[in-house]
């Protein structure tokens, strides 16, 4: 099947300054898929390149098949983008704003699928009002409407989340959800891993315009997990001799032990109830995709699958 | 068509949402000016043999408030689209560089074109104008207010703030408009200025338009139109180029 974005050999530089170096990455359709990166890492930039917002030093970009430079009206037919930056048109309300848009992609009659739209972001409300009035969170909302008026196979999220409460990241991410389920492809960047973690299938990690990590989420994290760790709280405050080896930290009354497998806490469990000591708190500590990214940055190694 | 339409209709909506400040208030000042230099200057006086000055003025003024409106519409829309950052929308779109350009202008058209049709109303209650040849007129106007319309995208591309297309405006639009031969006809002038008014393009749409209502001109209105297709031609093709390159709009 056509890939939904495919990225090939993309360089960009800004003067002398290098942003993205060589950048290869497909997509595939029906991807839930994230970009993360620190700060500065070229995701935004990459972002605009497939917008077509900024032009790539060299090297292509496709969109469902189509050239972002030479087949730009098709590409951008296919692709819907939510900006970071909180931008709005004054001039206008909520629903204008959405006629608009649809208007932009030759769209005349849009009136059912805008008023969805307004129904499951929760802007059913502040339709007729003037965009100036609206909350940063509001205003959130219109971006997201904007970008999905014409119903894009493609829908790229440049941290939508940013600055959101959380009742409307949780509205977001169901209506996300949902189109991602009925077949859109979802590209997003965010600071929150939890939500990467969650909602992607897959993960790209940016680094300095490189991408270091590409792989599903669970292989990621499968990739740098060396074990678990457990939080115990115990009574009398003491380890047999036995567990020893397995003590990280021991303070306030906890003790942390390093396992390497789920099994193993059997084996903890087990002397510790013939040594006669009872366990008052268990808490078991499992490697998330903010430990992936931490040691990936941290990591200067460059692994590429 | 309907992208085009769209964002067409868009511009229009967005000068027409504040026409008080867009419309109004332009046809106010330029009937100002008329109140002013008939006061101060001999209004009798003939200009072309039957045309006093009063209504040989009149025309003027009137594709004086045009170019000025034409402009400041694809100007300062285009700039605060730049400033707050909503040009995005119209950047993500599949809207063609033409379309963006046609919009833009024929929006600046419908305005210039408005607020020169309110001036004319309003002068036309208390002065007789004669019209002989509205055709050429329209012609004119239409071209003018277009070329206006083309440079003031250009502008609002090029400015990156709003006081660098201010001075676009106050050093290169207003005394073009006011040394075109608004207020005087050129044969008025001494040799040299008449030839330093002869390399402003402005003075073509001015003379060309009056000689839509008075049947006389300074120059051949076929000439006058060369010059005004040709400059509108250029700029066109110009404005198109940055829209096409992206300059200062896509990175």
């Amino acid at each position: 099947m056509l890939p939904a974005i495919e990225i090939s050999e993309v360089y960009k530089t800004y003067g002398k300054l290098p942003v993205l170096l060589d950048v290869n990455l497909e997509i595939r359709q029906g991807e839930f898929f994230a970009l993360l990166g620190p700060n500065g890492a070229g995701k935004t930039t990459l972002i605009s390149i497939i917008a077509g917002l900024t032009l790539a030093t060299s090297g292509s970009i496709r969109v469902m098949g189509y050239d972002v430079v030479t087949q730009y009206q098709n590409a951008r037919r296919n692709l819907g983008i939510v900006p970071q930056e909180l931008v709005f048109d004054p001039f206008f309300t909520v629903r204008e704003i959405l006629q608009i848009q649809s208007g932009y992609y030759g769209i005349k009659q849009n009136s059912d699928w805008i008023d969805e739209i307004l129904e499951r972001l929760d802007l059913a409300q502040k339709a007729d009002d003037n965009m100036r009035s609206l909350s940063g969170g509001m205003k959130r909302r219109v971006l997201v409407a904007q970008a999905l008026v014409h119903k894009p196979p493609v829908i790229i999220l440049d941290e939508p989340t940013a600055g959101v409460d959380v009742e409307l990241r949780q509205t977001l991410w169901e209506f996300i959800k949902q189109l991602n389920c009925d077949g859109h492809t979802v590209v997003l960047t965010t600071h929150y891993l939890e939500e990467a973690e969650t909602l992607c299938s897959r993960v790209a990690m940016l680094k300095q315009g490189q991408i270091i990590a590409l792989d599903t989420t669970k292989n990621l994290i499968n990739k740098i997990s060396h074990g678990y760790a457990v939080q115990l709280r115990l009574q009398p405050d003491v380890l047999p001799s036995e567990l020893k080896l397995l003590q990280i930290t021991h303070g306030n009354g906890i003790v942390e032990l390093h396992l390497e497998s789920y099994q193993q806490l059997e084996v903890v469990l087990a002397s510790l109830r013939t040594a006669g000591i009872q366990v008052q708190e268990l808490r078991l500590q499992q490697p998330d995709l903010e430990d992936v990214f931490v040691s990936m940055m941290k990591n200067n190694a460059t692994e590429v699958q | 068509m309907t992208a085009f339409l769209t964002l067409f209709h868009k511009e229009l909506l967005r000068f027409w949402k504040v026409s008080f400040q867009t419309v109004l208030a332009p046809m106010v000042s330029t009937l100002l000016y008329l109140l002013i230099f008939l006061q101060v200057l001999d209004a009798q006086r003939e200009v072309y043999p039957g045309i006093p000055y009063t209504i040989f003025l009149i025309p003027g003024l009137v594709m004086m408030a045009v170019i000025q409106n034409a402009f400041a519409n694809s100007s300062s829309s285009m700039i605060q689209s730049k400033i707050s950052g909503n040009i995005v929308f119209i950047l993500l779109s599949p809207l063609t560089y033409q379309q963006i350009f046609f919009a833009y202008v024929l929006a600046s058209i419908a305005r210039g074109l408005l607020v020169g049709l309110g001036v004319y109303i309003v002068t036309l209650i208390f002065f007789e104008i004669p019209l002989h040849l509205p055709l050429w007129a329209l012609l004119f106007v239409m071209l003018g207010s277009a070329i206006l319309g083309a440079l003031g995208l250009i502008a609002g591309i090029w400015a990156d703030k709003f006081d660098q297309l201010a001075a676009f405006q106050n050093f290169i639009i207003l005394p073009l408009s006011f040394l075109s031969g608004v207020f005087y006809t050129i044969h008025a002038l001494p040799a040299g200025w008449q030839y330093l008014s002869h390399l402003n393009p402005f003075f073509y749409m001015i003379d060309g338009f009056r000689y839509g209502f008075f049947g006389v001109s300074d120059i051949s209105p076929y000439v006058s139109l060369l010059i005004v297709a040709i400059c509108l031609f250029a700029i066109s093709v110009y404005a198109i180029r940055l829209l096409k390159t992206g300059y200062k709009l896509r990175h």
